[in-house]
This record gives structure tokens, sequence and C-alpha cells, in this order.
């Protein structure tokens, strides 16, 4: 509904306190959220990484940094092995890989809140507008 | 002075600790009360726009807002209150007619309240709810005076038994609970759907209201109510065939004697369509039904709408309580009404005037007691269902309406509190933030149907099973067996005239 | 089944995973002419200028071959095909027999003809190396002067590199900006600002002609306007051609590249070619082409490897695209970013300031090219656009806006796009 709590959420999961009042009072760099939110109107949504099943990033990428978990299916970056040459920016359809805003030239988005049980947007968006599904 | 504006109800508390300045509530405040400032980097709150929905309360995820009541007083009078003043001056800054939503929030004396139920203790033993059968299941429509039946057979063991008597058609409700009429205009779709969903999900039925039915809802079919009002919103030959049940609504509650209304801004394009009336005009149905100047003619429509509908749909008459209430509903039942919704002071409304609201019909509980006394004494209880309306809060009061006399009761305000509803009663504006009273897109995608149907479902789930528990307390084992058992219910507080009308006694006295 | 791929870049690790996702039990065979485990070309100016160590030049894991079962034969060059009776002849009469072979030998450095051409101290930079021996050189000869031949994406990165090793550096590019075969002038003369501030030496519309020596080490680059520059170290980068001699003499058809279809397979049975070595099918130009850019060889790769396995796959085609951050400006160019013909519209964003610029460029309707530079949010949805050949007309004019993104697209597209094929949103 464009209330954006699970850009909220999102930011506050990947902290370094986790903590929502430390998070966005203080910590410094401002930590990032992973998603976009699209808004035009009254239609909104929220964009995160797709974690597609053919990954045209998992490809572009030139250093081998770019992995899928064994366990989750997720497309995950390792930050060590990213150099930011922003190959996967220029593959992804949807344009959810961002570049890293908090200092580090290495990529940023979604990565299925690792350690968490349910992604963090799915859990709290008010509106139950996001679905997490496991697909075959 | 020309322009007053008088202190506003609500001070918003934003705890700046906690506050984040996360803009949410910036984003999804629909009256524009919280702005964020680039420069502070802070949210500030205009508290004069502030109508007291909550909503950002809710939603806020550090929960650093409060809402409080402006403790800007005026010099204590219990005459002039600070809500007669203010309605003053509007009135005299406007010149037009108090709107409000609702229903009436006036401190007249609840009866519910001051009703209590029995229980047993020794003799005549408590049912357990969760071990025997227990019935909640109930019937709408019109009860033959006698049955016969043809009894085959007699000499052998087991003799057959048919039933002669031809039934009326007839509504089956799996719990005396049913959702009132609240029209497509005055809520939203989605909140449509949610509570025609979860009608079906429980098996009872929901009202259109005189909004029409959307084509959407059509599905719901076997759950619907179709309501016939006096602007004739929506009505047409599918829609009457649409309904489980027709209504024809003479009045409601929360303004008794006047139309529906449904301001401009609320009439959006699929509205229109779905009223057959021209985008964002008022739509004001007349008082009376035109067609309707005297009980004969009330008759002739009843029949009327039998006879296009074959005769397969109970057609009833909704009426607000006032003060002949009895004599009405008595000749309502002979003009051949199948079942009389009795609509109270406290029904809710979507818009009307607040004086109206306030201040025009009676408490159901005493219609419903005087409106069952009369029938049975006039041996003609049979031939229609009651449904009381108007206020309902909880399952004790439905236990309370059904014991007095009610058949099943309509909740209105209830369903919508499930839904989100937090009776700041804005509703005339448009601007539900829950997305219930509205129909801008915006607002309308946050009642997620999915949510509210849920809530619903869990709600009457909930108070039937308390219902249960209630009746078993009582001995009983089926709702039908406390319909008009007043010997169920003592008063406490009331006075002699109170307990003669609603037809109980004081408590302490036994049988 | 005996599988041999010839190369070890992303087509040949691309093609080994396809393979074994089919097939775990046959035979799979690399043979690479360098004598490391496995590294990712692209890095290595960043080796050159210490940003990062040898061991984060691998882009796949040490166990990797391991793990597939992959015989992986180091510092062999295969010398030439015996296409009938299907062996790779490597460099010292020694014969590896295949039952399907892909070949995946990337790209080679072109050298052109300049007097002094065999000094020490000239270099190419396409492999680990030739960024080992710059290295080294640069060192032991106490370098402070280089001369870059070629002003294209290699070039400038090896320029990038070495001026953070503090060497003052000259860029001689033959056409009249940096970059032309992938920018407009726009985007060029944004990074030859750029390129100046850090310290870079910029001549354009020249190119060197002769190099003098000292000591039989460089000295002096002459160029064609006569002019004479000092230089200890000359790094020659005017482009790469697809490596094809190991072709050679053989059947296999050739044009600038290895020719394939959309298999991936070239005229002999049995015989694949993938990555920079090969022309593929260019679904931009609807031409074949080769097409020398990572992610482009990742997917070819996979392609053949399908097909080599038995798994019928077709390549869709794929168009030029680069992404490459120069003098700290990201820039991100995909498909037809200049087109010299007539019948384009191109829709422009320039701030020269910040700098930020943004080019699409759109024939009858559709995005065929884009560049952006030092603002390459979300510029995927873009690439994904010209692939898709999206008709973008009813959104022409939000192309450029700050907010474009998903939900600009047509409902529809978009609605498929995020969901995926087949199910209802």
């Amino acid at each position: 509904m464009g209330c954006r709590l699970c850009e909220v959420y999102c930011l506050v999961q990947h902290s370094r306190t986790k903590n929502i009042i430390k998070a966005y009072k203080g910590e410094y760099p401002k930590p990032q959220p992973r998603l976009i939110v699209e808004e035009k109107g009254h239609i909104s949504f929220a964009l995160q990484c797709r974690h597609c099943e053919d990954a045209p990033c998992l490809e572009a990428c030139i250093t081998g940094a770019m992995y899928r978990d064994k366990n989750t299916a997720a497309i995950l970056c390792e930050e060590n092995k990213c150099v930011g040459c922003w190959m996967c920016i220029m593959v992804c359809p949807f344009g959810v890989i961002g570049r890293n805003r908090e200092g580090k030239k290495v990529i940023s988005k979604c990565d299925l809140c690792i350690g968490a049980e349910t992604p963090v947007c799915v859990k709290n968006c008010p509106n139950e507008a996001i679905i997490h599904e496991e697909r075959k | 002075m020309a322009k007053r504006s008088p202190p506003t109800e609500f001070i918003i508390e934003r705890d700046d600790e906690k506050c984040i300045a996360c803009q949410v509530c910036v984003r999804m405040c629909s009256n524009d009360v919280h702005s964020y400032d680039t420069e502070t980097d802070a949210v500030f709150s205009d508290s004069a726009k502030c109508v007291g929905c909550h909503f950002c309360e809710t939603i806020c995820p550090t929960g650093a807002i409060t809402i409080g009541r402006n403790p800007s007083e005026f010099k204590l009078n219990a005459n002039w209150n600070a809500q007669v003043i203010k309605n003053i001056i509007k009135q005299a800054e406007t010149g037009g007619v108090l709107l409000t939503g609702m229903g009436c929030d006036r401190p007249y004396p609840i009866y519910w309240d001051h009703i209590v139920l029995n229980a047993s203790q020794v003799t005549n033993p408590s049912i357990d709810p969760l071990r025997e059968p227990m019935e909640l299941c109930t019937y709408i429509g019109r009860k033959p005076d006698k049955i016969e039946i043809q009894i085959t057979n007699s000499k052998s063991q087991i003799p057959n038994y048919r039933l002669q008597t031809l039934i009326p058609p007839q509504l089956k409700l799996e719990t005396p609970i049913l959702f009132s009429a609240m029209s497509y205009g005055s809520i939203s779709l989605n909140a449509c759907r949610s509570l025609a969903r979860a009608a079906a999900e429980i098996g009872t039925f929901y009202n259109t209201g005189e909004g029409g039915l959307h084509k959407e809802l059509y599905r719901y079919s076997p759950n619907t109510i179709v309501q016939v009002a006096s602007g004739r919103f929506g009505v047409h030959k599918e829609y009457l065939e649409a309904g489980a049940a027709i209504e024809i609504k003479i009045g409601q509650g929360a303004k008794p004697g006047i139309g529906g209304h449904l301001p401009g801004e609320k009439v959006s394009e699929e509205i229109s369509s779905t009223r057959m009336i021209p985008q964002g005009t008022d739509a004001l149905s007349p008082a009376p039904h035109h067609d309707i100047y005297s009980i004969e003619d009330l008759k002739q429509l009843i029949y009327a709408l039998k006879e296009a509908t074959r005769y397969k749909k109970p057609v009833g008459v909704k009426i607000a309580a006032v003060h002949n209430v009895a004599p009405i509903v008595s000749g309502i039942v002979r003009a051949g009404a199948d079942f009389v919704a009795i609509d109270g002071i406290r029904g809710g409304t979507g818009a009307a005037p607040t004086v109206v609201r306030d201040s025009v019909g009676i408490p159901i509980e005493l219609a419903i007691a005087v409106v069952d006394q009369r029938l049975r004494e006039e041996g003609i209880r049979n031939q229609a269902s009651i449904i009381a309306a108007g206020g309902l809060r909880n399952s004790a009061d439905v236990i309370k309406a059904i014991a007095l006399g009610a058949d099943a009761v309509y909740i209105g305000t209830a369903a919508l509190v499930a839904m989100g509803c937090s009776l700041c009663q804005s509703c005339y504006t448009g601007k539900c933030n829950w997305g219930i009273a509205t129909q801008d897109p915006y607002l309308t995608k946050r009642l997620n149907p999915d949510i509210a149907t849920q809530r619903l479902v869990n709600l009457l789930h909930a108070w039937s099973l308390e219902i249960k528990e209630m009746l078993g307390g009582m001995g009983i084992n089926a709702i039908e067996s406390l319909r008009g058992n007043r010997e169920q219910l003592r008063g406490v507080g009331l006075s002699d005239i109170d307990l003669k009308l609603l037809g109980i006694k004081p408590a302490g006295e036994a049988w | 089944m005996n599988y041999v791929i010839i190369g070890n870049g992303p087509s040949a690790i691309s093609a080994v995973r396809a393979i074994r996702e089919v097939d775990l039990r046959s035979k799979l065979t690399i043979i690479s002419d360098e004598p490391y485990l496995n590294y990712s070309r692209p890095l290595i100016s960043y080796l050159l200028s210490k940003r990062i160590e040898k061991d984060k030049m691998p882009f796949c894991q040490e166990n990797f071959y391991e793990e597939n079962q992959v015989q992986l034969i180091l510092n062999k060059r295969a010398k030439s095909l015996d296409v009938k009776e299907k062996n790779i002849i490597l460099s010292h009469k020694e014969r590896i027999p295949f039952d399907r072979l892909l070949i995946a030998t990337g790209g080679a450095p072109i050298i052109p003809e300049f007097r002094g051409r065999d000094l020490f101290g000239i270099f190419t930079f396409t492999k680990l190396q030739d960024a080992e021996e710059i290295a080294r050189y640069i060192r032991y000869n106490k370098v402070k002067e280089a001369v870059v031949v070629g002003g294209g994406l290699i070039g400038l990165k090896a320029a990038e590199a070495i001026i953070e090793l503090k060497i003052k550096v000259t860029i001689v590019e033959l056409a009249d900006r940096i970059l032309a075969a992938t920018f407009d002038k726009n985007a060029s003369s944004v990074i030859e600002v750029a390129l100046e501030k850090i310290g870079g030496n910029l001549l354009t519309n020249n190119t060197a002609v002769e190099i003098k020596s000292k000591d039989k080490r460089v000295s002096e680059v002459i160029l064609r306007d006569k002019k004479r520059i000092r230089a200890e170290l000359v790094i020659v980068a005017i482009g790469v051609r697809p490596e094809i001699e190991v072709v050679k003499g053989t059947s296999i058809k050739t044009n600038k590249g290895i020719l394939v279809n959309n298999f991936m397979q070239t005229n002999i049975k049995d015989i694949y070619a993938a990555g920079d070595c090969c022309e593929a099918k260019d679904s931009l130009l609807g031409i074949n082409r080769p097409i020398p850019i990572w992610p482009v060889a990742a997917s070819q790769g996979k392609v053949a490897g399908y097909n080599m396995a038995g798994v019928k796959r077709e390549y869709s085609g794929s168009f030029t695209m680069n992404s490459i951050e120069l003098c700290g400006i990201p820039t991100i160019s995909v498909g037809q970013t200049y087109p010299q013909k007539k019948g384009y519209e191109v829709l422009e964003y320039f701030d020269k300031d910040k700098p930020i610029y943004k080019r699409i460029v759109l024939k009858n309707n559709r995005i065929v090219g884009a560049i952006f530079l030092g603002d390459i949010e979300r510029a995927g949805i873009y690439t994904g656009l010209i692939k898709d050949r999206v008709d973008a007309g009813s959104f022409k004019e939000h192309l450029l806006k700050e907010d474009f993104g998903l939900i600009i697209l047509p409902k529809e597209y978009r609605k498929h796009l995020v969901t995926g094929t087949g199910i209802e949103v």
C-alpha cells in the first residue's frame, strides 16, 4: 500500500545493530535496504531480487562472487570477492542490484535475509502484500 | 472574528526518542496530518487535522505515536459541553447540516448492560458445549401456523412420517448472527468482498444495503440478502434473482425518517455503474419509498417482489425502531413480510446528520421486547422472523437480544471494527485510512480481503463459541429454545416501567 | 562420451556446468595453454595496480575441477586439429582424442606493424602473465613514464592501473576520441576529462609508428605526427581478435572468428565453439559476429555445453554490452550506442558537473542502445527491454526520468516478467 515498511525492516535487518532505533539514529553510514519500492499513482509494489532459476547475474559475474546458496537456493554475493565491476547491474532485467552506498565498492542486493526464518519484508508487511513462495 | 477554529479533539504525541523519521505515517495519513521536514530530518504533526482513526499509531514500527485527547478545555459546564459549543461554531461558519458517521454516541442508557443472564446450578444441569451437541442453527422466514404430518405404516415398528404442509422459503443460518446492510458506496468493494466471503465461510448472510450488487459479488449469491431501498439504487431483475432473500428498507436506526446519503466524493465510476446514477453526484435516497404511502402499498410491494421471484425467497422489511414500533411491525407482518429487521437508535451509518443520528429513534432492547410481546399476543409471532440490529457489541448482547425475542441479529459496526475500524466517525469524508469507508483506490488497497475475511470469520466463530458457552450454562442446547425466553433474563438497576416494557423480572426475583 | 574443451575461461566453465548438469559420467577434459588453475581476465588490471592480490584472481572455486570431474591439462597449447580422426594435436606432437569438442580459445591481442616491436618493455595486456611481467618490469627498471597505444577498454584499464602505480602515462588513440567503438562523443568526453584529472595525458588522432630503444630497452615512442614521447614502458592495446589459430588449415569455416549456428555448432559435426573466439548470433544486428564480452561468453558456453551433452538448446543471441568503471566513474553501455545511419531516435540527459550522462537510442520505438555514466541504477532494465524488443512508444518520455522503473512498463509485460510465465498475479 505504499507504506514502505518493507524498506524500513529490510534496512534494519541489514544494519549492524539490527535494532530499529539504533539503525536509523545511531549507525553511520546509514544501512542500505536491499529492495526497491516502486510507486505510481495508487499502484505500488516492492521489488526484490527474484533469485532467478536462470540468473543472468550469476553468469555475468567476473570474479565468481555471485553464487547460489546450497540450502536456500538464493543468489548471494560474497562481498570479499566482489570488485564492483557492475556487470550484474548491467544484466539484471529487474534492476534490483544496486551499488553499495555504505562506502564499499561492492554490490548490494536482496539476500533473502540469511539467518532469519522468513524474509523480514514478508513478515512485516502490514497488508500481507509480499509472498515468499518456494517453487520447484 | 470571521474565522474561528475551535480546539480540535486530538493531540498527536510523538516520542522523539522512538521516532526514526521513517515517514511511514507521513505516507499513510489520508488527512495529511504528518509531514517530513528535510532540513531538520524530522517528522512533525498537525494535530488539528487528526480525526483519531489510529492508523498511524497502529502502523508505526517503533510505536512512537500516541493519539491523545486535546487537553485544551472549555470552562466546565454540564449543559454547554465542548462538543455542543464546537458544533455551534461549525454551523456558524458553514451554515450546513452537521454530518457524522457510525452510530449514536450519546450516553443514553444501554439496556444490555442492565440485563443479566441465568445459569444452571443444581437442577437442570449445565451442558458442556465442547462435549455435547449444541445447536446454533436457526431459520429466518415465515413459519406456518400449523403443520400436517401424514403417518403411514402406523402399525409397523418404524412408521413412516411425511410432512404435508408446504413450508415457506427459509434462510438457514449456522449461527444467529448476520452482517448488517452496509452499501457498496458507503464501504469499499474490498470490504464488501470480505463480508461476502466471511458470510459464505461461516454459513450466514450479508446484506447489500442500498448500493446495489457489484458484479464481482454475484458469485456469493447464496449468502446475499439484497436490499430494495427508497432510492431503488441498482435494483433490476438479476439483482433480485441474485439474493437469497429480499429486504425492503423502510428506514434505518441511525436516521429514521430520512433516506440514505452517499456524498458525491464517494461516487466513483464503479459506484456509479453499480448504483445506476451519474458519477460524482450525491446519492440521496428519498425519505419514503414514493410508491409506499400506506401499509397496503407495502403489502403490494412485498407481494410484487414475491411474484417476481416466484415465491422462492423470503421477502422482509427493515425498519428503524421508533415510538410505535410494535403496531408498525404488527402491520408489516400482516402485510406478508417473511421477516422484519428492526434497527435501534445505536445503528450505524456512513453519513447522517448528527442531530438525527443522536436524537431520533429508540433503543433496540425495548423495541425487540415490545414487538415480540405484541406479536405473541396477536398470535402472529410465527408469521415472521425478527432480526435485531443497532449497536450489538458482543456475544452477550446477541444472546440477550435473542432471549428478548429476536430470531437473529444483524451486526454492522462490530463487523467493521473487526476489519479495522476505530470509530473515528469520519466515514462521510471518504478518507477512511483503513480502506473501509472510502472509494479512493489508494486507500481501499489497504483492506486486504484475505486478512479481513479471516478476521470476520474469527469474530463470528469466537462469538458463536461464547454463545454456546452461555447457552450451555443455562442448560439449553439449542438457540431456538432461548428465543423469547425472558425467564432467562433479569434486570439490574432498571426502573419498574423498564422492567415491564422489557418483560423481565428484576434480579433477585425467582420464577 | 569423451568431451574435450580447449580453453579455461568463462565459456569453458559454463560449458562444464551445463554438461555436468546432464551427464555426470562421461569424461570431460579441459586443455589450457596457461599454467594457472583458473583466473578472470578482466581482473588483470586490478592485479597490476595491486588493488587485489593474486589469490582473488580465480572466478571459480579451487575444487571446481575435482567436484565436476574435469581432467585439467595446463600449460599445453592446442596447436592444430585433426578433424577426420577427431584428435587435438598439442604442441609437442601429443594427440588428445575427443568425441565432442568445444573450442573456447578466447581472443588474442592485435599487434600492429611498427618498427621496434620486438624490444624489451613492449607488452600487450590480455593475460595474467602480462600483468605479472609488466609489474616485474616496472619494479626492475624503475619505470617512471609509460605510453599506452590504444584508447579502448583494455588500453584505458591498463592506463588506469599504471597511473595508480604513480607512473606518468600518455595514451595514444587513433580515432578522434577514446572509446570510440563503445561510447558516443559526450560519454567519451566525460572520461577524457576524468582521465586528465587523475594525471593521464591523452593524444588523439595519433598512433605510434616507431619505438626507439636504449640498452635494448624501450626509451622513446615516435608518433605519426613526428612527436616524440619518452617512455620506459609501452603497452599495446589496439584491439583483440578471435584466437582461431587452432583451426587453421582445417575444414572448420571461419570468418574473423569460428562460425557457429544457433546451437553453437561449427560446420563440423561434434565440434562446437563459444566465447570470444566464435561468431555467434547478434540478436540486435541480426548477423553473426564476435561479441567479446564476459556475460555473452558465459551464456554461449552454457548453450554449447547443453547441446554437446545432447540437450537441444537454441541460443537466443546477444548483443554488445560493457560495464566498466573508469577513473571512478561507473559506466554501462549496451547495444547500438552510436549508430551512424539515419532512422534512429536519441534521448539524452547530460549533467557535466556531477557527471551524469544517460543516452537511449531507439529505432521504431524500440530501444536498441543505451549508455549510462555516473548513474547506472537499474541499467539492467534497459538491457532487458532491448533483449525483449519491447515497444517503448507508450512510455518513451519516462525512460530518462529518475523514477523510471518496472512500474512504467506495460502491466502485462511487467507481471509476467516479475512472476514468471504461467503464474497469474
